[in-house]
């Protein structure tokens, strides 16, 4: 048991850091280290993701069947390490210009962070389910973290109601894979399906645990929530909430589905097509209509949802590869475009109107043409690197003949292109005196260009993630 | 040698670069030095493609200067050019420099614009040379940003509807384009065009998702280029975005779109649906040939009805699209010359109608045909050019524009002679409108207060100009000089047919 504790060390690291930084802070009455608090939580991070590469990996589950620890879930790991690192840096300047600089703020997000590897390595439903209410609890608090703003309070209201239903769904939903299984454990469960015909239970337990992961992954129909915790949040959060979890939530989902129920197959995967064909169209008409882009981004994150569960929808390891490349690139997408908004200011004032982005194009031509390639590449435009993973995704849902599911997405990208192409209207062509300020701090602008030169370089070889996800999509399908 | 069409391909995308590195600052000397940069690229371009067309094999009709590379794996970077795309790329590579030259006078956001058209020449030239499915369509689609922008940035007073038309509408049959591409590889197992020449697709009658498939999958593989295409090139009754794109679009974006762009539909037709979907193109012929004579005589009387002199040109565009469309259609020799034929001759007479207008467009700031009239007057160099365009455009006798619809007509009689009368009917129907255009503007006396001091072509209009003047005549007196490069390759084409 005690040997089995090399394959937790960065989750204990993080949860030690965190509790230590907790401790001191309190006994300094929470004010000596705030200034840095963000920033030291990064570069924690950032060495937690050094020791998930340097860790040990078992090709089978370690710490008796309750925990995992392969090529799938390092790769996981230090992407959601490495990205939160990035955003907890990214937060800093906005927090302290909206007085919301408590050293909470980064040490609830490492909270969530460590739920989030949980979640990843889970290889059991109860430490599933652990991970996910660490991670969830965390995030509703930081949902509510401007504490002044009606918004802001509303929004992580919202968030903790409809987000303990579906905790309740999960819990139910593993209680009654439970009974008919008589196990809890991915792989005893994976085989008891294999040999068994009486599966009614297990059907109707399989699809409450993928309704709630469906709602963590904010994809139709449970997609309400996104749109007014996206808007109402603070920006900073926001930019967690649209990159890490879906992240983590995408590998768990890949896990439950291949790992747990990947003897039946056949039974999810209609789900699955409904979940991503819904989720596509609905982000696509959802987001035409808004003028706030952190909303527009919550519509068009659960459209990219839609297209990464093409991915799974195909039930192959092809599929799941364009799955893991899909959330992969679109994470960087996303934080590219959330550096940017993080520092969207007229007059000194933080905005979201994405009216007030008119003639930005003429102050600031290099920030503008990096947003531009990223909002194309989110469109889908080729050649950029959000083109090669829907193609991807779109190849393997064909590949198991999906066409239809491939038109519905189709369309989707149509109408979606529309919206992302509104942003670069107002950036390049829109007669209106509205210019922001522009200012942008320069690890910020170096975001930014990092993201877009990815997503260009990423053209050629996909920044070499592609051999990476083939070998994570193996480890995970028996 | 061996990396010519990279080198051609890629070229623009260094002068770009060039420019938007080394070139510092907004203010007019480093405008010119833009322009100068992004003419010198385009010349090169030019002389390499002409060194290209001196290296080229016209006795070989497969592809040449084929260089290939790994990329991702499954798709490869692969180019090569035969008959077809090497008359495609010169023609690019011949109009770009006259499009920087024309757009001199351009002074808003001069850098972006010039580095716009460089990325925009890459692509386009991209998409005649690539051999590879994705590696097509990835230059095919990444041409909409730069034009998007160009038509968004520099255009008029309507920009922003007509960009956001032109963008949607092109991506919505791409779209389909690459579901379609995603199932040959499914299929096929190969993405490489060489390949997939070659390939046999299943054309025995199914039911699909409970529809009827006539014949078989390459039904609605057909349907899924042909949208593409259709709206590319553009056929009735897709072809709504055009003349919205062309009136908006500054001159130089009208130019390369009505020049290049457009011939990206006739391209994919010969590339695409005839030799690899033959069965799917023959049930569809009449289909095709339905629209595109639909196409001819009803946008030749929208044209009549034009007062911008633009969207005449447009529609008459879309007309003289039609006359490509029915010879490709027509599965034999000539009518598959005579469709590539009218590609490069309505290149440059379009580009040369367009650049016209621009002329007069710049002097007076109006497009509108009634406000002028009596131009000769001023103008004789003008009116005479005006005129060799026009008659090209009508298809007169020893302008190239005849050949092209000559050898169409022909090639579509021996399919179907109702369908030919009908087709030579745009023909007059295009000398109705032209040279009604021409009569309004030109003659009479120039009784007009705003133009009475108009100037003649100046030095680098005639520049631009003569160029075209030249080449319509002679292709018009010569044109065995270019249908010997392509009309080996379309023989082999055919021959693959049956």
């Amino acid at each position: 048991m005690i040997e089995s504790i090399k394959y937790i060390i960065p989750e204990l690291f993080i949860v030690l850091f965190t509790l230590s930084y907790l401790t001191l802070s309190v006994l300094s009455n929470g004010k000596t280290l705030v200034a840095y608090s963000n920033n030291i939580s990064a570069i924690f991070l950032l060495l937690a993701s050094a020791i998930v590469l340097t860790q040990d990996i078992s090709p089978d589950p370690v710490m008796n069947g309750f925990y995992s620890s392969n090529a799938f879930t390092s790769f996981f790991k230090v992407l959601i390490l490495t990205l939160s690192a990035l955003i907890l840096h990214l937060s800093d300047d906005y927090l302290k210009k909206n007085n919301l600089q408590i050293f909470e703020f980064p040490l609830l997000a490492n909270f969530s962070i460590v739920g989030m590897m949980i979640i990843v390595s889970a290889n059991d439903l109860l430490s599933l389910y652990i991970g996910i209410e660490m991670q969830s609890l965390s995030l509703y608090i930081l949902a509510s973290f401007s504490r002044d703003n009606a918004k802001s309070t509303e929004a992580g209201l919202k968030y903790f109601i409809l987000g303990a239903l579906s905790s309740g769904l999960l819990l139910y939903g593993i209680s009654l894979v439970y009974g008919t299984t008589g196990s809890t454990q991915f792989h005893l469960i994976y085989d008891t399906i294999m040999y068994s015909d009486s599966l009614l239970g297990l059907q109707v337990g399989m699809v409450f645990i993928i309704s709630s992961i469906a709602f963590k992954f904010s994809a139709f129909p449970f997609h309400m929530w996104t749109p007014d915790v996206y808007e109402g949040a603070p920006t900073p959060v926001t930019a967690f909430m649209a990159v890490v979890p879906k992240l983590a939530i995408g590998a768990m989902f890949a896990k439950v589905l291949f790992d747990v129920f990947g003897g039946i197959a056949h039974n999810w995967q209609l789900v699955l097509v409904f979940l991503s064909g819904g989720s596509m169209i609905v982000g696509a008409l959802g987001a035409i209509a808004q003028t706030n882009i952190k909303r527009m981004l919550a519509f068009s994150s659960i459209g990219h949802v839609g297209f990464a569960l093409m991915g799974l929808a195909s039930v192959s390891p092809e599929g799941l590869s364009g799955f893991i490349i899909y959330l992969f690139l679109y994470s960087i997408m996303m934080i590219g475009v959330f550096a940017f908004i993080l520092n969207m200011e007229k007059d000194g004032v933080l905005v979201t109107d994405i009216y007030l982005l008119a003639q930005f194009s003429e102050k600031r031509p290099g920030v503008s043409f990096a947003l531009t390639l990223l909002l194309f590449s989110l469109a889908g435009i080729p050649p950029l690197a959000g083109f090669i993973c829907k193609l991807y995704v779109f190849m393997a849902t064909i590949n198991s003949g999906l066409i239809y599911l491939a038109l519905v997405g189709a369309i989707a990208s149509v109408i979606g292109a529309f919206y992302y192409l509104r942003i670069v209207y107002i950036i390049y062509f829109m007669e209106k005196e509205t210019k922001l300020d522009g200012r942008m701090p320069f690890t910020h602008l170096c975001i930014l260009f990092l993201a877009s030169a990815a997503i260009v370089i990423g053209t050629y070889n996909l920044l070499g993630v592609e051999p990476l996800t083939r070998a994570a999509a193996q480890s995970l399908i028996y | 040698m061996t990396f010519i069409l990279s080198l051609i391909t890629f070229l623009p995308l260094l002068g770009a670069a060039i420019i938007s590195l080394f070139v510092q600052g907004s203010d007019l000397r480093a405008s010119e030095n833009a322009k100068r940069v992004s003419l010198v690229t385009s010349l090169f371009v030019f002389f390499l493609s002409i060194f290209l067309l001196s290296q080229f094999d016209y006795t070989n009709a497969g592809f040449q200067f084929v260089e290939e590379f790994l990329w991702l794996g499954f798709f490869n970077y692969k180019l090569g050019i035969d008959g077809i795309s090497i008359s495609l790329v010169l023609l690019t590579a011949s109009i770009m420099p006259i499009v920087f030259l024309s757009s001199w006078g351009i002074n808003k956001r001069v850098k972006e614009f010039l580095i716009a058209f460089l990325l925009l020449e890459t692509l386009m030239i991209g998409v005649f040379v690539s051999l590879d499915l994705f590696l097509f369509y990835v230059f095919f689609e990444a041409g909409l940003i730069p034009m998007f922008l160009i038509i968004g940035i520099w255009g008029g007073k309507d920009r922003v509807f007509a960009s956001f038309k032109f963008f949607l509408y092109t991506l919505l049959g791409s779209i389909l384009m690459l579901i379609a591409m995603i199932v040959m590889w499914d299929v096929s197992g190969t993405t490489d065009i060489t390949k997939l020449l070659n390939f046999k697709f299943d054309h025995k009658p199914m039911y699909f998702l409970g529809i009827f498939m006539p014949v078989g999958m390459q039904t609605f593989l057909w349907l899924a280029f042909f949208a593409s295409f259709a709206v590319k090139l553009p056929m009735f009754p897709l072809h709504t975005w055009l003349p919205d794109a062309h009136v908006q679009a500054p001159t130089a974006g009208s130019v390369v779109l009505a020049a290049i762009l457009l011939k990206m539909g006739g391209y994919g037709f010969l590339r695409f649906s005839l030799p690899m979907f033959y069965e799917a193109s023959l049930y569809f012929q009449n289909f095709v040939f339905l629209l595109s004579i639909i196409a001819i005589v009803y946008t030749s009387l929208i044209a009549l009805a034009q007062t911008d002199m633009k969207k005449l040109i447009a529609y008459s565009s879309v007309a003289h699209m039609g006359f490509v469309t029915v010879g490709v259609f027509s599965f034999n020799q000539q009518g598959l010359d005579g469709a590539v034929f009218q590609m490069l001759s309505h290149g440059f007479i379009s580009a040369g109608l367009f650049l016209v207008v621009g002329v007069i467009y710049e002097r007076t700031g109006s497009r509108d045909i009634s406000s002028f009239g009596g131009l000769t007057n001023n103008m004789p160099s003008y009116a005479f050019v005006f005129m060799i365009f026009t008659l090209g455009n009508i298809g007169l006798p020893g302008t190239s524009g005849f050949i092209g619809e000559f050898l169409t007509l022909i090639g579509l009689f021996n399919e179907n002679y109702i369908y030919a009368a009908i087709a030579a009917l745009g023909v007059i129907l295009s000398a109705c409108y032209a040279l009604f255009l021409y009569k309004r503007m030109m003659f009479g006396d120039l009784i007009k207060e705003s133009i009475k001091r108009i100037a003649d072509l100046s030095l680098r209009e005639k520049f631009c100009l003569y160029p075209f003047v030249i080449l319509i005549i002679f292709l018009g007196f010569y044109p065995v000089i270019v249908l010997d490069v392509f009309s080996p390759s379309l023989e082999l084409l055919i021959e693959g047919l049956e």
